[in-house]
């Protein structure tokens, strides 16, 4: 993953340090800006996404001090790119383990992104830690989501409160959350079907279930093959509910990585895991740093 | 910072439309608005600079139309070059055939294989649906209850491996067009490239369709051609387009696979599948006559006195009715755009040339048309060589000005005349315009 941002990255600076001890004409560095630029497109970063970074390396090059210009090129890369290191600030694991219990989490995003499977994962991985779960059945409306989710809660052994097909998901939640602190467990993860952001009516419902279950995390599911939309519909999802922190998942299909930097970018807020497979141990921590030390590695 | 997310073409081109002459430096910036646009929609990256390099060539090279300005001269170019690379849609014959569905995870595979039997329903066919996705849990069931909703016979095992499903589901099964769903894989996966493989040649298909996410972005041609190089992709299904998904990755899937695409999916009830329709797509694509934002932009501009349609289509339309369709237009956007508002399948038959009035032309018609005795109006086959003369020196244009009006009213009247043939739903059109 990242491979290609990291060639044109590194062709970028290499081309950048030979003009840089003659002139950098603005001709050439537009050139190569817009090469670097293709290569973000190309990793999938969306286009105002990929625009706004060369824009601020742009504003950033433009009457440097010669000898200087290495350092400040470097500087300004990892500026434009350092919203995905907001991350840091914010460990999942470590988040779990000092949070007040119980902990309430909310999954959110559109159809077929891995929500569901994402939640199993997520179970399964707090459960090795030693964390007692309950999944809530938050997906009242697809075909088939309470067989899904119930085989899932089964393979775990983990309590699964559930509805009727069609019940008011808000509702199921708020037992999930009631059910939860009555037995001391301590982490609760709520599913909900997917939603395209453009539906009103049933963002609405995902306004109604944060307000009656106040969730302690809100976090957005979208997938690494998604395109340019995944920065709308990442941004809507934030405006509607607030996303405290995404996970990505189908990072397993040859995916170029850069979903996660517009993501990140339209949110403002850090990429906790990566999805890499159906299986529930196919999840990695996201590590801004390593993705940083990734693009910058020759 | 990312305020400007759904940028569109239209948007973006509005600060250069007035531009009159077309110069090199115009059309730059015209195909840089183009690429961007494209870009945007998720079409591949290569194919996009592929494609502007031609658009700015030939947008260069050949000569506008007479009173184009350069936008619709670029625009008419860029046009033609989607449409080279998007073709027809998707021959989906209705008889008897066997269907595999094939994509990535999570896609829409199951609910848009729900929704052709759906389809086929509709049209008199007696569909029938094989789940041979063993791994997703709840797969058997979803698509089970989904055919329940449409009383469609389904056949799955729940513990069985895949190629014997797909072995008993085709005993089983009674109908003409049974459909085959899968497993969510993709192109690294050999194993599931070699099952997908082995399901095809046990079933011999007579479609294999590929199911793509609408939003997905430039990974789309590659995993098409994965699919392709296994098994051979006949036909291509966009789905959630529904959203603001703009589908562009599908350009790629096509051009890789060497297919062309059949249906997309725009919601999640088993109605909600159309046929493809390529004019349609490359408004979507160009952020151009976006169907839901011209509804829109009607019910707001039009007020039922400003398009009779009713009269139009029923009466003799006369050079009147298209003085007033003129200035209803001129409030819309172009008819053609206005007619793709429509539900698709009309059958619609009205040529490209019918709608190509330039906003130039347009304007000049209503001057030429003020000119007109109340009596030309009405009739212009009393129209003869000595009145044409009176009108164009009225009116300040040209003979041929005025014989291209009236050439053009003809085209249209039969046109209209066309549309009262009988397969036209008045009744919707109406409601669409609240009338
Ligand atoms: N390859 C791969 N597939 C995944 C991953 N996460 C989810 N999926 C698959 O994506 C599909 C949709 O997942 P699901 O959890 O049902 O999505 P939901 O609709 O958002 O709940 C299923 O087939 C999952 O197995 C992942 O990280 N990698
Ligand atoms: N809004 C919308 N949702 C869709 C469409 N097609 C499928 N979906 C949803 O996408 C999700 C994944 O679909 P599914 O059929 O399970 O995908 P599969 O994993 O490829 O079989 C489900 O929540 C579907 O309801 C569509 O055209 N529009
Ligand atoms: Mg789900
Ligand atoms: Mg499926």
């Amino acid at each position: 993953m990242f491979d290609g941002v990291r060639k044109r990255l590194n062709a970028f600076r290499k081309e950048a340090k030979a003009h840089l001890k003659r002139e950098l004409d603005e001709k050439t560095l537009e050139r190569m800006l817009w090469d670097f630029e293709t290569g973000l497109l190309e990793s999938d970063v969306a286009l105002p996404v990929a625009e706004d970074i060369v824009q601020s390396i742009r504003a950033r090059l433009l009457g440097t001090k010669r000898k200087h210009a290495d350092d400040i090129l470097e500087s300004a890369l990892r500026d434009a790119l350092g919203k995905v290191l907001s991350a840091k600030d914010f460990d999942f694991d470590e988040y779990i383990e000092s949070a007040k219990k119980p902990i309430n989490i909310v999954f959110v995003g559109i159809n077929g992104t891995g929500k569901t499977t994402t939640i199993a994962k997520i179970a399964h991985r707090l459960k090795k830690s030693g964390y007692s779960i309950v999944i809530a059945a938050g997906d009242t409306h697809r075909a088939g989501a309470s067989e899904q989710i119930g085989i899932h809660a089964k393979r775990l052994g983990v309590k699964l409160i559930e509805h009727q097909v069609g019940a008011d998901p808000a509702a199921v939640v708020y037992d999930g959350v009631q059910y939860t602190r009555a037995r001391h467990k301590d982490v609760l993860l709520a599913d909900t079907a997917g939603r395209l952001h453009t539906k009103v009516g049933l963002m609405d419902q995902l306004k109604k279930i944060c307000r009656v279950t106040s969730p302690d995390l809100v976090i957005f599911v979208d997938e690494m093959i998604a395109g340019n939309d995944a920065v709308v519909r990442a941004k809507m999802f934030n405006e509607v509910v607030g996303i405290d922190g995404s996970i990505l998942t189908k990072a397993d299909v040859d995916a170029k990585g850069g979903a996660a930097i517009s993501i990140a970018y339209a949110t403002g807020a850090p990429i906790l895991f990566l999805g890499t497979g159906q299986e529930y141990d196919d999840m990695v921590k996201f590590q801004p740093e390593w993705l940083l030390d990734r693009l910058f590695e020759e | 910072m990312l305020d400007n997310l759904s940028l569109s073409l239209q948007n973006v081109v509005k600060k250069i439309a007035g531009a009159r002459r077309i110069d090199p430096r115009t059309i730059d910036e015209m195909v840089k608005d183009v690429q961007r646009t494209l870009l945007q929609a998720d079409v591949n990256v290569e194919l996009v600079m592929g494609l502007s390099t031609r658009i700015r060539e030939r947008s260069l090279k050949e000569k506008p139309a007479p009173g184009a300005n350069p936008r619709e001269h670029v625009i008419r170019i860029v046009y033609q070059e989607l449409v080279d690379v998007i073709g027809k849609s998707t021959d989906v014959p209705l008889s008897k055939q066997t269907i595999l569905m094939v994509g990535l995870y999570g896609g829409g595979k199951t609910t848009t294989v729900a929704k052709l039997a759906r389809y086929f329903q509709r049209k008199g066919l007696k569909p029938a649906v094989i789940c041979a996705d063993s791994y997703r849990p709840g797969a058997y069931d979803q698509l089970k209850q989904l055919c329940e909703q449409i009383n469609v016979p389904f056949y799955g095992e729940k513990d069985s491996d895949a190629l014997t499903i797909v072995k008993h589901g085709l005993k089983e099964l009674k109908g003409d067009v049974k459909i085959i769903d899968t497993a969510g894989r993709h192109a690294l996966e050999a194993d599931l490239i070699k099952e997908m493989k082995q399901i095809h040649k046990l079933a011999k298909p007579d479609q294999n369709l590929l199911v793509l996410d609408g939003a997905m972005g430039q990974l789309a041609g590659k995993h098409a051609k994965a699919f392709d190089d296994a098994i051979g992709i006949t036909g291509v299904i966009i789905t959630k387009l529904d959203g603001t998904a703009k589908g562009g990755g599908a350009l790629s899937a096509i051009s890789e696979t060497n297919s062309s695409i059949a249906f997309i999916g725009t919601g999640e009830t088993l109605d909600d599948l159309e046929r493809f329709d390529p004019d349609r797509f490359i408004s979507r694509l160009l952020g151009m006559g976006d169907i839901k934002s011209l509804i829109e932009r009607a019910e707001e501009s039009l007020a039922a006195e400003d398009l009779d349609v009713e009269s139009m289509i029923r009466g003799r339309f006369t050079l009147k009715d298209m003085h007033r369709q003129l200035e209803a237009i001129s409030k819309l956007g172009p008819l053609k755009q206005v007619m793709q508002m429509m539900p698709i399948g009309l059958g619609l038959e009205i040529s490209d040339e019918a709608y190509q009035v330039t906003n130039d032309r347009l304007s000049r018609y209503k001057v030429i048309m003020d000119s007109m005795t109340n009596e030309e109006m009405r009739d212009p086959r009393i129209v003869g060589s000595s009145r044409i003369k009176r009108i164009a020196l009225g009116s300040g244009t040209s003979l041929e000005d005025v014989r291209e009006l009236l050439r053009y009213h003809k085209m249209m009247q039969n046109a209209m005349k066309g549309l009262r043939g009988g397969k036209f739903p008045m009744q919707k059109l109406m409601k669409r315009f609240k009338m």
